[in-house]
């Protein structure tokens, strides 16, 4: 039941949406029906694959970057002092600008190609890794601590074998989250300029009131969403086996 | 031999309330001391002090070979403080990877089967029952091979067979050593302290040490025993007045 709820919930939302279309007056540019989007799809497969591989690349490419400066960032910040000093301010300003304002400096920047993309990914990212992963670290058992204490061992020993290990549900929390806004970067970087790319897809298709391949487009990029986050949520808990509620 | 330790003149003041002060007392090297007294009263505070985990406002402990404590102590606490992630064997061999050390697996199996885990080496703990938990911590507590032990009511969150199954274990496995165990149990006090102490009091002070006749573990049933325990709980009722 758990795993058909929600295939229900998606066919009873396209039961409506077609039922919209078919008794209603709304005009297909506006709300073109299910049947004329698998169509529009349909007819340009190769079209909607390459662009797919494109924020596909972009967005997985972004939650590597952003996760692994992310967390290297919270290490930072946790190991010293100094490091904590100098880096949370950039931290803070990172949440204070909003990333959609950066997306036209970044394409300036950094061309229409993927980099522009990747980096608006990982400036998204960024952020909630750190938060994450940091807290985790921050909030090790007291306990464990005066152990490892007892044991004689140095500060890098305490937090490799103890604190890092401790705080991965954590990082766990913060890598969820980022693959859940990881798109949006993408996307976001692919409105303002791209040669390529679903929401290039989106953008074209919008300007040449192609609405039912716009539709297409979203309904695949939702598609993949939902499967990375399902996909890293999945290997996440395996991972992490250990940790009660599977590292949540 | 493992050495004795002295506690000479001990003070701690924590905002400004003095927790004990110009505490004073020889734990007999090779011998278990027993630590009994009010929940508060700073038994677990000058547990901490002896392991180094805390500094005391004045006073010392000292080794009676005048050598330093700090790699000769282990600690055991209330909770087994088992990492969740590694399995029992790796959670005894702990303290050899955080040393950088290179860890020995054979030994740290051989102390798992002294304390009858043998079977369940690579289970992680939370495959584990409290009291396998808690043998799987005394293990862990023996691999470190230090000449003193500290336990912090190790045993006090198990149920009374099981907990009278792993005294039995700890007494043999731990004889020799010098030990300070802090327990709320006067039962337990008496089967596994060749002394025991009362801290009560504030400022806390030490009660004359109340020695135990015959090698530990002790039967329950054991006559200097009950009547050590009876000698006990009278002392400690008499501190804590209803």
């Amino acid at each position: 039941m758990n795993a058909a709820r929600p295939l229900i919930t998606l066919a009873v939302f396209i039961a409506i949406w077609w039922a919209v279309t078919s008794f209603t007056a709304i005009p297909p540019f506006m709300l073109p029906s299910p049947q004329s989007v698998v169509a529009a799809a349909l007819a340009q497969p190769g079209y909607l694959f390459t662009n797919t591989l494109t924020t596909l690349t972009e967005i997985l490419a972004g939650l590597i970057l952003g996760t692994t400066l992310g967390a290297l960032a919270a290490l930072a910040i946790t190991a010293s002092a100094t490091a904590q000093r100098w880096l949370m301010p950039i931290l803070v300003l990172s949440q204070s600008i909003p990333v959609f304002a950066l997306a036209p400096l970044l394409v300036l920047w950094c061309g229409f190609g993927l980099s522009s993309k990747i980096l608006m990914a990982s400036l998204i990212i960024f952020f909630p890794v750190t938060a994450n992963f940091s807290d985790g670290l921050r909030r090790t058992t007291p306990a464990w601590l005066d152990l490892a204490c007892t044991m004689n061992a140095s500060k890098t020993a305490t937090l490799r074998h103890i604190r890092i290990p401790a705080a991965l549900p954590a990082l766990a929390s913060g890598i969820r989250v980022a693959t859940a806004i990881a798109p949006i970067g993408a996307i976001i970087g692919e409105w303002v300029g791209a040669s390529s790319g679903l929401g290039y897809v989106m953008i074209s298709a919008n300007a040449r009131i192609q609405t039912s391949l716009m539709f297409a487009a979203l309904a695949i990029l939702a598609t993949m969403a939902i499967t990375l986050y399902a996909t890293a949520d999945h290997t996440l808990r395996r991972w992490l086996a250990w940790a009660p509620e599977g590292g949540a | 031999m493992p050495p004795g330790l002295h506690l000479t003149g001990l003070s701690v003041i924590y905002d400004g309330a003095p927790v004990f002060e110009n505490l004073s007392v020889r734990l007999p090297a090779g011998k278990c001391t027993a630590l009994l007294g009010p929940s508060g009263v700073g038994k677990t505070t000058l547990l901490r002090i002896i392991a180094g985990l805390e500094a005391p406002t004045a006073g010392r402990v000292t080794a009676d070979d005048g050598e330093a404590l700090g790699h000769r102590i282990a600690y055991m606490a209330q909770q087994d403080l088992l990492l969740p992630w590694a399995s029992a064997l790796q959670n005894v061999m702990l303290g050899a990877k955080l040393r950088g050390d290179k860890p020995d697996p054979a030994r740290a199996q051989h102390l798992l089967a002294r304390v009858g885990l043998a079977h369940r080496a690579t289970a992680r703990p939370a495959a584990l029952s409290g009291g396998m938990r808690q043998r799987v911590a005394l293990a862990r507590t023996l691999y470190e091979d230090r000449p003193i032990v500290l336990m912090d009511e190790p045993f006090s969150a198990l149920d009374a067979i099981t907990r009278a199954r792993i005294q039995d274990l700890a007494a043999e496995l731990l004889a020799g050593r010098t030990t300070l165990l802090i327990t709320h149990d006067p039962l337990e006090a008496c089967r596994l302290g060749h002394q025991l102490l009362v801290l009560s009091g504030a400022p806390a002070t030490l009660s004359a040490p109340i020695i135990v006749p015959g090698p530990p573990p002790r039967a329950p049933d054991n006559e200097a025993l009950l009547h050590t325990q009876g000698q006990l709980m009278r002392a400690l009722t008499a501190l804590n007045p209803p």
